[in-house]
């Protein structure tokens, strides 16, 4: 029997996530990384209603829920509460979706990383908002279909670049994770737990019902978004020195990985070729950041 | 605190909704249409499934994967990712 | 010690004598004073706490929020256009039963832009689940403080403490700060409820059906309800001390009067030196002023008015379409009431005139 991550389980069974979620696995390894000592805020998203109803929780540390806009701002106020009590180890996490990170919470994290606050991020991103039913959100791909973008008006606009967005903060840490990579996502968690100020960590989070995909294939999808360069997995300290932690000798074309879901069954020829160089520059851009940090 | 909680009424309540129970209370098995069944002949015992599992339903029982199926979606990531192809899908008996 | 200060200055230090550990705030006329004040006094290690300069007014409230649920002491002061801002996180604040606690400064709303006292910032926040005191004097903003944090922190329901743009804020008034051994004495750091804990897990707010959100609603409404008797016990206790007197309500020359000015904050002042004139002209005329507007102190402004002849009530704020909002809340207290005077109202002072 070979274990490559830590045995320990803070997410229970009974957690009502849909089948295949990547969003419970990001969880499940996220606290397996982080450990008991750990509070999260979670704003409106999947979480806080696959967390389970009152009187119950599928998580074994204390969870506030948060109003949509403020999860980065009430972490940091839940950090500063317990560091004036003197309690200073006690890792604080907020813990929201693409819509609570790119859309309407970009403000108060852009602000929390510009205080620098001693606080985790996480925002596992499934491209739209999934929890109201699957609608665009500035984090769902070009050409993508949602309920907001339908056929005939799948999104013409690319994904916002919220990994630059960050870096641009100088924050002390920040990493792309992936959910079929564990072993990757937990070395990168704990790194950032012996890292003061703020660490925001970016994890791609296939969602059935959303991505219109096979819930056995989430964590395929997932492992394809990695090897097409869709998703890289890179890490970035103090907005400067880029870390690039896995690079594909034979990386996968993009179709492979747009074919596994319906959300993309509406992409004509050009449209997928558009997104193939887009990838591509993408990772050109990110191999010259990782060679040459100062420029 | 595992069990279902009843409340007799809001004498009963805390003064807000701050949360004690746990979810396992919540047997998630009716969601399944298909389970998976390890081939034990087969597995090799690599903990993939293990790892892999949202619902962290796949226990390690005598160091080898076992499905609580009380709490199994049959999402079937577990057949998916194992290189053994020791876990086959099939059919729920309803 | 007494000194000169204006209201502001006199709620900051009241934040300083109460102990407050974090404080999150955003600057906006007419508050700026107390937050640079705040800061300074955090700076110099006059006050040990945490001042957090967010970069909005719902995260100033955010972060009061999730520092309260850890149990520490709270603070943050607003005004107008940043406290309609907050307006999501006020519910949340008391749904979640947080004894937060925050200055308001009573700001006309834009467009257009005025800076001036007027009460429709804070009372259109009147169903969110927060205490309202309005306050006449920098000496009661800062008595008030002290009082909202032991009173917030026994109902755990958090305090709004309102006062006049300017005419409070802005303006010196002597301020009698006591002893800070006093003030520990009167405001220990005690504090009720659950806070978030890593030794005993909790999830505070997730899903709440049907079947239970109605009791949890109930249980802020009799808060509310009981938060009268803590006020009015914490008013005793504060006067045995401090010897100074507030209660829910304040009435001048009210015991012989036959008709009653009934006025909020600066205005009572106001109302007061027209009594005094209109007694001169022989007319039997009192002031009651309403100090607290949540929980509303139905039964004291009954029991005043039982009897009286005629009742003019002052607003400085307008409910579009109705009426002044404290007038229409004194006709809702007295409707049904045995031997209520005739009871109207005029909407004045918006915006500072």
């Amino acid at each position: 029997m070979k274990m490559t991550i830590p045995r320990e389980e803070l997410m229970t069974k009974g957690h009502t996530g849909c089948q295949g979620c990547g969003a419970m696995l990001a969880m499940r390894y996220a606290l397996k990384a982080l450990g008991k000592n750990t509070m999260i805020v979670i704003p409106a998203c999947c979480w806080v209603v696959a967390i389970g109803p009152f009187p119950y929780s599928a998580l074994e540390v204390p969870v506030f829920a948060s109003a949509f806009a403020c999860a980065a701002s009430t972490a940091a106020g839940i950090k500063a509460g317990l560091e004036m009590q003197g309690k200073r180890e006690i890792n604080v996490v907020a813990w929201a979706g693409d819509g609570g990170t790119f859309d309407i919470g970009l403000q108060s994290l852009s602000a929390a990383a510009e205080r620098n606050e001693d606080i985790f991020y996480f925002c596992y991103d499934n491209e739209a908002y999934m929890n109201t039913g699957r609608q665009r959100s500035s984090a769902t791909p070009y050409g993508a279909w949602t309920m907001t973008t339908p056929k005939d008006s799948t999104k013409n606009e690319f994904k916002k670049d919220i990994d630059a967005i960050m870096a641009a903060h100088k924050i002390p840490y920040m990493a792309t994770l992936s959910i079929s990579e564990p072993e990757d996502f937990i070395r990168k968690v704990r790194k950032g737990m012996g890292i003061k100020g703020m660490k925001f960590f970016h994890i791609l989070s296939p969602c059935p019902s959303g991505w219109l995909s096979d819930p056995s294939d989430s964590v395929k999808i997932a492992r394809y978004a990695v090897e097409t360069n869709i998703f890289p997995l890179y890490e970035v300290e103090n907005g400067e020195k880029y870390i690039i932690n896995k690079k594909i000798a034979r990386k996968k074309p993009v179709s492979d990985y747009l074919k596994l879901q319906g959300r993309y069954r509406y992409l004509n020829e050009s449209q997928i070729k558009t997104i193939q160089e887009a990838a591509d520059k993408n990772w050109r851009s990110l191999l010259k950041k990782e060679e040459f940090p100062d420029t | 605190m595992t069990g279902k909680i009843i409340f007799g009424g809001a004498g009963d309540l805390p003064i807000s909704p701050f949360t004690k129970g746990s979810m396992v209370f919540n047997k998630t098995c009716a969601w399944r249409n298909i389970k998976p069944v390890i081939d034990i002949n087969s597995c090799s015992k690599c903990m993939i499934c293990w790892k892999f599992c949202p619902e962290t339903a796949i226990d390690i029982i005598d160091g080898r994967p076992a499905i609580d199926y009380d709490y199994c979606k049959g999402c079937g990531i577990c057949a998916a990712e194992c290189p053994g192809k020791a876990i086959k899908m099939t059919a729920e008996e309803k | 010690m007494r000194q000169l200060m204006t209201g502001n200055y006199a709620a900051s230090y009241a934040v300083k004598y109460a102990g407050v550990q974090v404080i999150a705030a955003y600057p906006i006329t007419p508050q700026t004073q107390i937050v640079e004040k705040l800061s300074e006094m955090c700076a110099a290690g006059e006050l040990k706490a945490r001042y957090i300069n967010v970069e909005s007014e719902h995260s100033a409230m955010a972060a009061c929020i999730g520092a309260s649920s850890t149990g520490a002491r709270v603070f943050t002061a607003t005004s107008s256009q940043g406290l309609a801002y907050m307006h999501e996180l006020l519910h949340w604040a008391s749904r979640a039963r947080l004894p937060v606690v925050m200055t308001n400064v009573n700001r006309a709303m834009a467009p257009g832009w005025n800076v001036w006292a007027d009460q429709n910032d804070s009372l259109s926040q009147r169903d969110t689940g927060w205490m309202q005191i309005y306050c006449k004097s920098a000496q009661e903003v800062f008595d008030s403080i002290l009082m909202a944090y032991k009173i917030s922190e026994k109902v755990l329901l958090p305090t709004m403490i309102n006062y006049d743009a300017f005419f409070t804020s802005h303006t010196e008034e002597p301020v009698d700060i006591p002893d800070a051994e006093k003030v520990r004495d009167f405001l220990p750091g005690l504090r009720r409820g659950r806070i978030m804990d890593v030794d005993d897990p909790c999830a505070f707010g997730t899903l709440v059906a049907q079947d239970t959100y109605t009791e949890f609603q109930y249980k802020i409404q009799e808060s509310m309800q009981d938060a009268k008797k803590v006020i009015t016990e914490t008013c005793a206790e504060f006067k045995s001390i401090f010897n100074r007197e507030y209660a829910l309500t304040e009435e001048y020359k009210m015991s012989d009067a036959d008709e009653v000015i009934i006025a909020t904050s600066t205005m009572f002042e106001t109302a007061s030196v027209a009594v005094d004139e209109l007694r001169k002209k022989g007319s039997k005329t009192g002031a009651l002023r309403i100090r607290y507007f949540r929980p509303f102190p139905s039964e004291d402004i009954i029991r005043a008015l039982s009897g009286k002849k005629r009742a003019l009530v002052l607003d400085r704020n307008i409910s579009f379409g109705a009426q002044g909002i404290f007038c229409q809340e004194v006709l809702a207290a007295a409707g049904g009431k045995g031997n209520m005077p005739a009871i109207s109202g005029v909407v004045l002072g918006l915006g500072g005139r």
